[in-house]
């Protein structure tokens, strides 16, 4: 009988684990993804779109056309984890049974925890707030930008400074920028969680204007004075505010007791064994793991997880190991953008901005969807230059 | 007489990296309730001066800053 190998997930890493398991194991699995929506969305591109220069219609397709045909999508949400009974109860009343189960169920948008937030402020974490943004920037004539944190973890680290440096490009473009404040508000004394990345980034920032203010954890919003208030106790006025939405893992987790209080699933950082669960792996930004939250991190980690179950489902002994690598572009604007490179053990050394590392950006954009789900990607291209 | 300063949640940041333990700390505060005391323990080196310099900034309270095996712990009070 072949090994049931469920996948709770359908974005990068629960996509590309399937292909891989089914790839891999053939006859002997039987492989199904689970995805409440059945729509596979490039959060990539979100950036773009709220800046005008993406089309929502590029950045969502239908799962099932990533899919070997040969692994089956179940479009429901999983609504509860049984680890002992080896089962995932399902929101229309279904279960189903597994051998092995992978949770790639990411992360969960919380904007309420900030009261005042969903009223006065804008963001780039979803199709849906991209495309708002997009609009009021369309409208916005001069005035203050403020763009800030209000919640760490959150995803794709380097967006907010992408932001404001794309944003300085799109006010220069329209003749805004003289007439413009933008302000970085870092919830850290820098203004990116990576030191060596925060000394590249921040002269780059001083020399196009952009203000940066530190140890802003943004705590409210009022929406009527055009204020933003910080844990800290400081206050700053704007008149566009955009803000990265607070993070927790998903419900489904919480129900089922395997979250620590943030809801991120305690997991083995090399094995990606979910802690205590020999049959259960985590992969992407749903994990406890101190690593980026981003589609890099889930794409290095989804064959480390499809080698070591296929290795189970064999009886042999499992090999691969993940070494915590990532490997991501930051866009600078001006068509120019760096690379971050790094894992465990490694920080990343920033080469200097270079319209290459926006070309290679721009590029993988494009070839995204027929690669990065059904790892096409080769290793070298992976690693780059050591 | 001492004053034994009971702490209220305790964090084990041990092996995770800048800025880990200073982010977890945060979120302990932002959960927290006025005069909760956390205890943060450390073993990156960023965190001698990203701590201390965040709970100065925010207001609060930095009880004791003390080397156990290897690592540091930090213990704050919540003041606001």
């Amino acid at each position: 009988m072949p090994a049931r190998i469920v996948v709770l997930g359908g974005g990068v890493g629960g996509t590309l684990a399937a292909n891989l398991l089914s790839k891999e194991l053939g006859r002997e699995a039987r492989v199904t993804v689970v995805d409440p929506t059945g729509m596979h969305v490039y959060q990539p591109g979100f950036l773009y779109l709220a800046l005008g220069d993406a089309n929502g219609r590029w950045l969502a397709r239908d799962e099932r056309t990533l899919l070997r045909r040969d692994v089956d999508l179940a479009i429901e949400r999983a609504v509860r984890i049984h680890p002992d009974a080896g089962s995932v109860q399902l929101e229309r009343g279904g279960s189903l049974d597994w051998d092995y189960l992978v949770i790639a169920t990411g992360a969960r948008l919380v904007p309420e925890q900030i009261p005042g937030m969903a009223e006065g402020s804008f963001g780039f974490y979803s199709l849906e707030d991209a495309e708002r943004l997009r609009e009021e920037l369309r409208r916005f004539r001069g005035g203050r930008i403020k763009v800030g944190v209000a919640g760490i973890p959150y995803k794709c680290p380097p967006a907010p400074v992408e932001f404001v440096f794309m944003l300085d490009q799109f006010l220069r473009r329209r003749g805004l920028r003289e007439r413009s404040e933008i302000t970085l508000l870092s919830p850290l004394n820098r203004a990116f969680t990576i030191e060596s990345a925060s000394k590249l980034i921040q002269p780059i920032m001083s020399a196009r204007g952009i203000e940066l203010e530190t140890f802003f954890n943004v705590e409210s919003v009022d929406a009527s004075a055009g204020v933003v208030s910080s844990l800290e106790g400081d206050k700053a006025e704007y008149d566009l505010l955009v803000l990265v939405p607070p993070h927790r893992g998903q419900e489904a987790i919480d129900a089922s007791d395997m979250g620590d209080p943030g809801g991120w699933i305690p997991t083995d950082r090399h094995t990606l064994q979910v802690k205590d669960q020999e049959r259960i792996f985590a992969i992407g930004d749903g994990t406890d793991l101190p690593i980026s939250k981003s589609g890099s991190t889930a794409h290095f980690e989804a064959p480390v997880v499809a080698s070591r179950i296929a290795s189970l489902v064999r009886g042999t002994a499992p090999r691969s190991n993940y070494g915590g690598r990532v490997m991501c572009f930051l866009e600078t604007g001006d068509g120019r953008a760096t690379t971050l490179r790094f894992d465990y053990e490694h920080p990343p050394v920033p080469p200097q901005p270079h319209r290459m590392w926006h070309a290679a950006k721009w590029l993988f954009n494009r070839l995204y969807w027929e690669t990065v789900p059904q790892g096409r990607i080769p290793e070298w291209a992976m690693r780059g230059k050591e | 007489m001492t004053q034994v300063t009971e702490v209220t949640r305790s964090i084990d940041a041990r092996g995770m990296p800048c800025p880990g333990p200073l982010m977890s700390l945060i979120g302990a505060i932002r959960e927290g309730s006025i005069g909760d005391v956390i205890e943060v323990l450390s073993t990156d080196a960023g965190s001698l001066t990203d701590i201390p310099a965040w709970v100065t900034k925010a207001s609060h309270e930095l009880v004791s800053v003390t080397e156990t095996d290897g690592a540091t712990s930090f213990v704050v009070r919540k003041m606001r």
